[in-house]
């Protein structure tokens, strides 16, 4: 008897993103993937290595080194009833598509007063620790969860990696997926019926009493790190992993918060202006009077991501940071 | 901008309570102007502004409970230019700590977040304030154990099972009378403790001085009279400006005489309190001003009202027993004064007066003086002075 559910592969999210990728190509002959190096390459990060060959140069498309073209003909295919995944790069580039998403695709449905939306999934990787030098190591994920008319997803787990994706494609609108560098070689055990997973929930990943660690992406797994030194000196955090930076899942935030009484964010964007700023008024707003201390944010440095390994290092969120954060909302710092 | 700050009513004052503003952000106040009530041991007190200009931001809420000193409220004085509210808060600099790169993988110490406001007033949590609403329980009395000794919500809920609830204490302003007895007993043991009063006592025949009020006030209605008090108030304000050495404050070893002549009027209270707020100035007064003066302090006294600059800096005290009090009292100096003036209460003696003997009103005027600063020879010429005074009563 072979039951599905019960065999566990032991996979990378890197296979994860090319599992989920092949199983939308399969299931919707509408979905096609387009972008630079996706093709003949592999894809700049080898997600899509070997698709080119399974389903041929018509669904996995290599184009030019043209975010604002090739984003803007992808808006286009989506709106004219295809089901585009957009690769782009890094986040770093996608600024260049920037018009094509904030003023195209963010804004069809609204200015054509419902008779067009834009069911494209745009994906790109972000975030530092590659030494890719400050044009490729931003995290600018929280730019995009400013516009509204478009949704903005961080899968950290390999669950995620595999499961978003479908969701995401069901979605009548834009839907962005930020799929931080640092994850694509972590290694993980995924159930074999592993399949679509709600885009709209922040997931508890660690349950705790003393404070709500806040996070998402790749700064997930080292504020589970920081959970677990923290039990180590009997304060139990809990661990928030937002998974959707767009719509936020409020509730789960608040939930936690009016728990613990404390709060830190931990976001590997700039801390002025940040996503971490955004959950940290939401906070206040909504459960002021529950508060204990002021909420701590542990963010990245506010300069250009350094290419030499020990300033990369020491510019973005690490785990004795969040320890620091963590202790001096209990005073134990 | 100047800080509008929690004053010391008194030596013995350490915190007051912030229990009235009696202005908004945005007023326009001028010097005097009362603009708030604070609840000390000595009841509530209107509290004066000393500046003129605009209220610019109320930095304590009411009642919160703050040390002497603390900022209540910030004040734009007249010809300052506006500033937006927020203040530019200096915010983590770049760390120059670049310099030495190994450090800073180490070191997890990078602020992680920018420096916090300086704090004001009490540390609480919003979380313990509202848990400490519910049950009614007062802040001031909880230690916290949160960040910088902040109170926080299980510091709340630990207090809650000892302490009192807050609704049992009376919140209506006025006076605590026990409270009232303690910062008395505080001041007076104090006294005792610090100050070697020497005595002196003087009668004096109060004849002139009673005809000339009986002169003065026959066709005035009655709550336009003077009385005795303010005469002898007048008097001990007069003498004073000519014995310094009687009008000041002893602080730290070391005595500073005070220019101006605020008297301390020493009021009794139904019930057991006793206060001695000061008529400022009280040299430069009118006798007619001086009783108008008396009357307002009396009256807002026994109603719990009281000023700031009333309460605190009083130069010398006055008692005066009364039509109902004794021949002689001799008092107990208040610190950080050096001299407690007192006034028996009148009475018929038979007295020699060129060369026959007829009955007249005498009065025992006393002076507790304080021997770090002044000697008896000049304690008795200021008590002679005080009498000579008032034997011309129309020039006081």
């Amino acid at each position: 008897m072979n039951d599905a559910a019960a065999t566990v592969t032991e996979t990378t999210y890197r296979d994860a993103v090319r599992e989920a990728i092949r199983d939308a190509l399969r299931r919707d002959p509408r979905v096609f993937l387009m972008g630079e190096d996706v093709g003949r390459y592999g894809g700049c990060y080898a997600v899509s290595k070997g698709l080119l060959a399974e389903f041929g140069p018509e669904r996995i498309l290599d184009t030019p080194l043209s975010e604002s073209g090739f984003t803007g003909a992808g808006i286009g295919a989506a709106i004219a009833g295809m089901r585009p995944i957009v690769e782009v790069m890094t986040v770093n580039f996608s600024l260049l598509a920037l018009d094509q998403i904030l003023n195209t695709a963010a804004t069809v449905r609204h200015m054509s007063g419902d008779q067009f939306g834009v069911p494209v999934v745009i994906r790109m990787a972000t975030g530092a620790g590659r030494q890719l030098a400050a044009q490729h190591s931003h995290s600018l994920e929280g730019w995009y969860a400013h516009i509204p008319g478009i949704k903005v997803l961080a899968p950290a787990t390999i669950e995620d990696a595999r499961g978003m994706l479908w969701t995401a494609l069901q979605d009548p609108d834009p839907v962005l997926i930020f799929e931080n560098i640092m994850l694509y070689n972590m290694t993980g055990a995924l159930p074999a019926s592993a399949g679509a997973v709600d885009i709209e929930k922040a997931a508890v990943r660690r349950a705790g009493r003393d404070v709500s660690l806040i996070t998402y992406g790749g700064s997930l797994f080292k504020t589970l790190d920081a959970a677990t030194a923290l039990a180590r000196e009997g304060i139990v955090a809990e661990v928030i992993d937002l998974r959707s930076l767009r719509p936020l899942d409020d509730a789960t935030i608040i939930a936690s918060v009016r728990k613990t009484r404390r709060a830190v964010i931990v976001d590997e964007g700039w801390r002025s202006g940040s996503l971490a700023a955004e959950v940290c008024a939401r906070i206040v707003e909504q459960a002021f009077w529950e508060l204990d201390a002021p909420i701590g944010r542990v963010c990245s440095e506010e300069v250009p991501i350094p290419y030499p390994k020990h300033l990369e290092i020491a510019a973005i969120p690490q785990t004795p940071k969040i320890v620091a954060a963590a202790k001096a909302a209990l005073r134990q710092g | 901008m100047v800080d509008f700050r929690m004053p010391s009513l008194g030596a013995d004052m350490e915190a007051g309570t912030l229990v009235e503003w009696l202005v908004k952000p945005g007023a326009e106040v001028k010097r005097g102007d009362v603009i708030a009530v604070v609840e000390t041991q000595k009841g509530a007190i209107e509290i004066e502004v000393f500046e003129t200009g605009r209220i610019e931001e109320i930095l304590v809420p009411l009642d919160a409970k703050v040390p002497v000193g603390t900022p209540l409220a910030r004040i734009r004085t007249a010809g300052e230019v506006a500033v937006p509210a927020a203040a530019p808060v200096p915010t983590a600099a770049p760390t120059p700590a670049a310099a030495a790169p190994a450090a800073v993988i180490m070191a997890p110490q990078i602020a992680p977040s920018p420096p916090a406001m300086p704090s004001r007033g009490l540390r609480a949590s919003p979380a313990a304030r509202r848990l400490a609403q519910e049950r009614g329980l007062d802040l001031s009395a909880i230690v916290g154990s949160g960040p910088d000794g902040a109170i926080v919500y299980a510091d709340v809920e630990r207090s809650a099972a000892t302490l009192p609830a807050r609704a049992e204490k009376k919140r209506a302003l006025g006076l605590d009378l026990a409270a009232m007895r303690a910062a008395i007993a505080a001041a007076m043991a104090r006294s005792k403790r610090e100050i070697p009063h020497y005595y002196l006592e003087h009668q004096v025949d109060i004849g002139r001085a009673e005809s000339w009020l009986a002169q003065t006030n026959a066709d005035r209605p009655p709550d336009n009279r003077l009385l005795f008090g303010a005469l002898a108030l007048k008097a001990v304000a007069n003498a004073v400006r000519r014995f310094p050495a009687f009008n000041g404050f002893y602080r730290e070893g070391k005595y500073e005489p005070v220019p101006e002549v605020h008297v301390g009027v020493a009021i009794a209270i139904r019930g057991g309190g006793l206060a001695a707020p000061a008529v400022r100035e009280a040299d430069k007064l009118s006798v007619d001003e001086l009783m108008a003066k008396l009357r307002d302090l009396v009256q807002r006294m026994r109603a719990g009202r009281i000023r700031s600059s009333e309460i605190a800096d009083a130069t010398v005290t006055v008692s005066s027993l009364g039509e109902r009090g004794v021949e002689a009292l001799y008092g107990v100096i208040y610190p950080p004064q050096v001299a407690l003036v007192g006034f028996g209460k009148p009475v018929q003696r038979p007295w020699v007066v060129d060369g026959a003997i007829g009955p007249r009103p005498i009065v025992t005027i006393t002076l507790a003086g304080d021997h770090r600063v002044s000697d008896g020879h000049a304690g008795a010429l200021f008590l002679a002075e005080i009498g000579k005074l008032l034997q011309e009563p129309d020039k006081l």
